[in-house]
């Protein structure tokens, strides 16, 4: 597992992912935890795990499990947008010791990223060239379910910007009325008010 | 067509596949960076390896960020301050683990959503040609080429996408403004209006009240 970074023991890590609609991601996670005598991270620390939630864009969570130090988790979107993946650890430590922390190696696979090495071994007798093809086809699905996704947020956008153009619109009207009825009801009444005082 | 040329042993394919598996990884990751923060990434890198490094700043405030790569020697390879979007290639001069790092220090109350992408090592070939004894056939050259054309539509539409998000996020901010500050404006229209005049009366009714005084 390649990349990774560290967060303080209780504390909670999330990253986002805007997915079209059913697309299935895989996510693969280590978790290691600082040990303050050797002053390294311990390559395996029993009863570590970790609790990961996968929230919808509509909040509702889709996944919530407690995994252990090294985990697989995969998931389908149903609906398109962003989805949010965090990651926490279980530890029930009240005050975490100063300089305790948390690595976690992390690796998520969104859609066709799956040239997966071992399955075109185990299909070697089938023709290479097939499996090629099936990742591709595998590819095309992925790029044509953005395509779709991508229409929708436009429209959105298109929603957000003609929205901020009528309100433009029709506040400026509102507040020009505003001006000049105020402006008339100000002379109006002041003109009352001196007529009243016998001054005009 | 040419035969196909006999598939050599199992175990040099699956090395060959383990060390491609090995050298090439990419990693794309949103998250989101609260204000005076700093949000540090490490990977481990073999030397010679060609790597990569994009980032994008997605939404809030002015859509910048400062952004540092160090070598396992800590030297800055590259550093830029309130940068919105940028992409880094380098080679790893040695091995050892290479520490990126973003941060939102300057800012003082908003949260950024920062994109990353880095890429370490290129792609393994579609079909090694350790093991083979003829060229590639025309299917599997036009599979290659496929394979080429839809990364780069991949990598454009994750660039288009990302860029969408960003104007939608400045819109949305913008209707948000407008809607506040049309109400507050006039609001505050009415309020100053109608204040002056009654201000304005509450002099006149002040006046009277002394020189009658000083008349008696």
């Amino acid at each position: 597992l390649a990349l990774y970074f560290h967060i303080g023991e209780r504390e909670e890590k999330c990253i986002i992912e805007d997915l079209p609609s059913d697309t299935l991601v895989f996510g693969n996670y280590k978790v290691q935890r600082w040990d303050i005598h050797k002053h390294d991270f311990l390559e395996s620390a029993p009863g570590l795990g970790m609790y990961v939630t996968v929230s919808t864009p509509e909040g509702e969570v889709l996944l919530s499990k407690l995994y252990g130090s090294q985990g697989t988790f995969s998931f389908t979107s149903h609906l398109s947008g962003e989805h949010i993946i965090c990651f926490q650890s279980n530890s029930t430590r009240l005050l975490a010791m100063a300089g305790s922390k948390l690595r976690i190696h992390l690796d998520i696979r969104v859609g066709e990223h799956f040239l997966d090495e071992s399955a075109v071994q185990a299909k070697e007798k089938v023709d290479e060239v097939h499996v090629r093809l099936e990742h591709l086809i595998e590819q095309i699905q992925h790029v044509s379910k953005e395509q779709d996704y991508e229409r929708e947020r436009e429209e959105k956008f298109r929603k957000t910007s003609e929205e901020t153009n009528s309100n433009i619109l029709w506040w400026a009207i509102v507040q020009t009325l505003i001006l000049i009825s105020v402006g008339i009801w100000q002379i109006k009444s002041l003109r009352d008010f001196f007529i009243a005082k016998k001054l005009v | 067509m040419p035969p196909r040329g006999s598939r050599g042993p199992l175990p040099p394919l699956l090395l060959v596949a383990a060390l491609a598996a090995c050298v090439a990884r990419a990693s794309e990751i949103t998250f989101e960076l609260p204000d005076n923060a700093k949000q540090c990434f490490y990977e481990e890198i073999a030397q010679g390896t060609k790597c990569t490094l994009e980032f994008q700043v997605i939404t809030g405030g002015h859509y910048d960020v400062d952004c540092r790569l160090e070598d396992p020697d800590g030297i800055v390879l590259y550093k830029e301050m309130k940068k919105q979007y940028d992409s880094f290639t380098f080679t790893a001069s040695r091995n050892g683990t290479y520490k990126f790092c973003f941060s939102n220090e300057f800012s003082t109350f908003t949260h950024k959503t920062v994109y990353f992408d880095f890429q370490v090592g290129e792609d393994p070939p579609l079909f090694p040609s350790e093991n083979r004894v003829t060229a590639l056939t025309q299917m599997e050259s036009a599979c290659v080429s496929i394979h080429e054309a839809l990364k780069s539509v991949i990598d454009y539409q994750t660039h288009f996408r990302l860029r969408e998000a960003q104007g939608r996020s400045r819109a949305e901010d913008l209707n948000t403004r407008v809607a506040y500050w049309s109400v507050g404006e006039a609001i505050i229209l009415l309020v100053v209006s109608i204040g002056q005049v009654f201000l304005l009366k509450s002099f006149f009714s002040d006046k009277r009240t002394t020189t009658t005084r000083v008349g008696s």
